[in-house]
């Protein structure tokens, strides 16, 4: 009988966990404020069990997925039992209330992290981090039990079948995009707890830093990796080979993610120099402000997007006066923190200090410029001056130069030297990479192309630039040493990580340089027999043949690729009808390859057996999530270096 | 003046003006490329501008969508059930895109009231309708039942 009682059970479970982190919330502060050791000790524990109930909430909700308990409105409104048992168990984030608990369940994982891996922290600190953590997870249990509970019930009479979990959604790519992407926004909050616990305690020194680095560095290579797979699952399951749309949700990723970018830059500094504290902590603040802006945007629904798919004017407002509590609230703290902060040292004009913070003010730009376009559209509705929506060619307008000016000093900064440094020593460290660079990178654009692109060229000569400056620095960093393996070993894994990151921004450049300009598409009537070529490769349409799926029917193209001439290829691009709720979808053939993908999908069947037929030839699109895979190994690989989990005995200086 | 507070100036006069000329250049480029969004009414009213990138939005009228038989080369009408507006496009239809559904087109008006879309939006699943054209269906008195509420959900 236990199991009729699952959902009731989650929803009690969820409760009991919003109990515990409003004690998490106030006891390990009280404590902290009155160095009560014993107050402070329940911020562990509490942290634990805050997590087992959530946990035990989402086991619930996935067991009313798994068993198909229709009477659950959530489980009616977004899954089947004719779906196979992995999107059944993906569906629990493939609406608004299964998302935010996962959302939940994420933050209180990372609380949970927070609680273990900080044996070496001092008390209060960490007491004050992990009580932050609990004011944020307050502010989401409510948003749920309130708003949004995904454990409501269809009470008597429950529909026998569930409406179908949508298309778009019944993929691979949602099953591991949405819970990455949440990893890096939530894990933001962590960032976020640790500059208000710093802010609190009044300690905001390099102990600090060195205490959020890691865990910036952690949740920034989930954002990295979230971001690249929503990339890599517009690609394939929209249909239509796009990449990026700067769809306002995607902006809203993107936002936190060149603030968080601008952070871990910051912490650097701030760790190693004791300089721009306060703008590191303000950076802190930002990040995760963004990750709520973002969810904001999303849950919503107040911007017309492919994701806009939850929409409540509720929600829209619980969201937005969190959002105007936590941004208000930080930075009135800091206001009133923010004149006890001193830096620890200077620097010079020409420094990496200088050389990070011009970086940081690249980031931050690109960011309101994005924040802008993102919410142009929403002021001016708001205003009643009308309805209208800012297109790509704004973003593209702004964001290329920025990023490519970012892109020169991303190769100066990695050479400089801390404090102060002449100008003709960074000349004389840098002609050489420039030089090569320039070679390099029109010799690449002309090889490829036969032909200089201006954009394209930039991009060719920004990221050799980068590749071979970072050359230059690890050949500084071996000259001394004779025995060159030895000194490769002894670098750090900060440094490698750097190096990885670094590299994978280069790729990522190369990736969207080519593809962007020499991307061809043909759309076209394609009748059985037809064919067309390009770029070497001919298409020849056979007509389409009817398969069966589990919960769809599908009308396959059958499409044979020749190279050159000879027999290469068949692709399959279908058309699928989702028979539960009627929908139709696009599923586009794809064959990848290093340099280039081939990319076949369906348009619509016209008369006498033709049928609309996009082809697409794509250079280098895999380089685009091979430079984000690189980027997120890179940022794993700095957190884990062994200097962060050192006990230090060091002093931590009061203020 | 001390050296000093000189400096502090100079600063703080190349921070206004830098940041000036970034949000004049901002602003600039954002005007070049919003996109306004006009009711089927409202464009047969002659508010919409001609030649000028705009959106538009309605409903399918049923039986209106004409295709050549040798191109991709398509037409239909958008209506918010009181004024009907002609679109033509070119290339493949969004999947959702069925007579009676609401979608958006954008693209840009002709001399003879016809909208020539560049793209064709419809989005997601047979119970969303675009905000915009939700809204201006309500406008103009012409929901059709379930309410606008009930659609977005």
């Amino acid at each position: 009988m236990i199991d009729m009682v699952v959902p009731e059970l989650g929803e009690y479970a969820l409760i009991l966990a919003l109990c515990l982190s409003v004690l998490l919330a106030t006891v390990p502060l009280v404590g902290a404020s009155r160095g009560n050791a014993l107050w402070m000790g329940f911020a562990r524990p509490l942290s634990k069990a805050m997590f087992l109930f959530t946990l035990v909430s989402f086991i619930c909700l996935s067991w009313s997925f798994l068993y198909n308990d229709f009477s659950v409105v959530y489980v009616a409104s977004n899954s089947n039992s004719a779906l196979p048992w992995y999107y059944r168990l993906s569906a629990v984030w493939g609406g608004h209330e299964g998302s935010l608990l996962l959302w939940a369940l994420i933050l209180s994982a990372w609380t949970l992290a927070v609680a273990v891996k900080s044996r070496n922290l001092p008390q209060d600190i960490i007491a004050r981090v992990l009580a932050v953590m609990g004011w944020v997870a307050t502010g989401f249990y409510l948003f749920i039990l309130f708003t949004s509970s995904p454990f409501e019930r269809y009470l008597p009479g429950y529909p026998q079948e569930g409406a179908d979990l949508n298309p778009l959604l019944q993929d691979f790519g949602l099953i591991v995009h949405p819970p990455m992407l949440y990893m890096g926004y939530v894990g933001f909050a962590v960032s976020f707890a640790f500059a208000i616990a710093a802010l609190l305690s009044g300690r905001l020194d390099a102990a600090w830093a060195r205490w959020s680095r890691p865990w910036t560095s952690v949740a920034w290579a989930f954002l990295t990796l979230g971001i690249a797979l929503g990339s890599w699952w517009a690609y394939y399951e929209l249909g239509w080979g796009g990449w990026w749309f700067w769809d306002p949700v995607e902006n809203a990723s993107l936002m936190p993610w060149l603030v968080g970018t601008a952070l871990i830059h910051s912490l650097a500094v701030t760790e190693k120099r004791g300089v721009f504290k306060s703008w590191t902590v303000l950076l802190a603040i930002f990040a995760f402000s963004l990750s709520l802006l973002g969810t904001f945007l999303v849950r919503s629904g107040v911007l017309t997007s492919v994701h806009a798919f939850a929409s409540d004017p509720d929600r829209g407002l619980f969201i937005l006066v969190m959002l105007a509590i936590v941004i208000g609230g930080s930075l009135l703290l800091y206001a009133l923190r923010a004149g006890q902060m001193r830096s620890e040292s200077s620097f010079g004009l020409l420094s990496r200090e200088s050389l990070l913070l011009v970086n940081n003010v690249l980031l931050v730009v690109s960011c309101a410029m994005v924040l802008l376009g993102t919410i142009y559209p929403l002021i001016v509705d708001a205003l009643g001056l009308g309805k209208l929506s800012v297109g790509p060619p704004y973003f593209n307008a702004l964001f290329v130069p920025l990023m490519s000016i970012m892109l020169v000093f991303m190769g100066a900064g990695v050479i400089s030297r801390w404090k102060q440094m002449n100008i003709a020593m960074l000349v004389q460290q840098l002609w050489l990479p420039g030089v090569l660079a320039v070679l390099l990178g029109v010799g690449a654009t002309w090889l490829y192309a036969g032909e200089l692109q201006h954009w394209v060229t930039v991009g060719m000569v920004l990221a050799w630039w980068v590749v071979l400056s970072g050359l230059r620095d690890l050949f500084n960093r071996l000259r001394h040493r004779r025995e060159k393996l030895a000194g490769l070993m002894k670098q750090s894994r900060s440094y490698y990580g750097m190096v990885l990151a670094h590299l994978g921004t280069a790729v990522l450049v190369v990736g969207v340089s080519l593809v962007s300009i020499y991307s061809e598409q043909r759309d076209l009537r394609m009748q059985p027999g037809d064919s067309i070529t390009f770029r070497d490769y001919t298409f020849i349409y056979d007509g389409n043949r009817h398969v069966e799926g589990p919960n769809y029917t599908s009308d396959q193209g059958q499409i044979r690729v020749l190279k050159e001439g000879e027999p290469y290829a068949e692709m399959h691009p279908e058309k699928r009808l989702y028979t539960a709720r009627g929908n139709v979808m696009t599923e586009a053939a794809i064959d990848p390859g290093f340099t280039r993908d081939l990319y076949v999908a369906l348009g619509e069947p016209l008369e006498n057996g033709a049928w609309a037929v996009r082809v697409q030839y794509k250079p280098y699109v895999r380089w685009l999530w091979l430079g984000g895979l690189l980027m997120t190994f890179g940022g794993l690989l700095a957190a884990s270096d062994p200097r962060y989990r050192k006990r230090r005995s060091a002093p931590v200086t009061a203020s | 003046m001390t050296p000093k507070r000189k400096q502090r100036l100079m600063l703080v006069t190349f921070i206004v003006v830098g940041v000036s000329v970034a949000v004049g250049l901002t602003l600039f480029a954002l005007n070049q490329n919003i996109n306004l969004f006009y009711s089927p009414t409202q464009i047969a009213q002659g508010e919409a501008p001609v030649d000028t990138r705009i959106r538009a939005g309605g409903m399918v009228v049923d039986g209106s969508v004409k295709r050549d038989p040798d191109s991709l080369f398509v037409q239909f009408d958008i209506t918010d059930y009181d004024k009907t507006v002609t679109v033509e496009y070119t290339g493949i239809l969004p999947d959702l895109f069925r007579e009676g559904q609401g979608i958006v087109a954008q693209g840009s008006l002709n001399d003879e009231g016809i909208l020539n879309a560049v793209e064709v939006l419809a989005k997601h699943d047979e119970n969303y309708m675009p905000p915009e054209v939700a809204e201006a269906l309500a406008k103009a008195g012409k929901m059709p039942q379930p309410e606008g509420q009930e659609f977005n959900k």
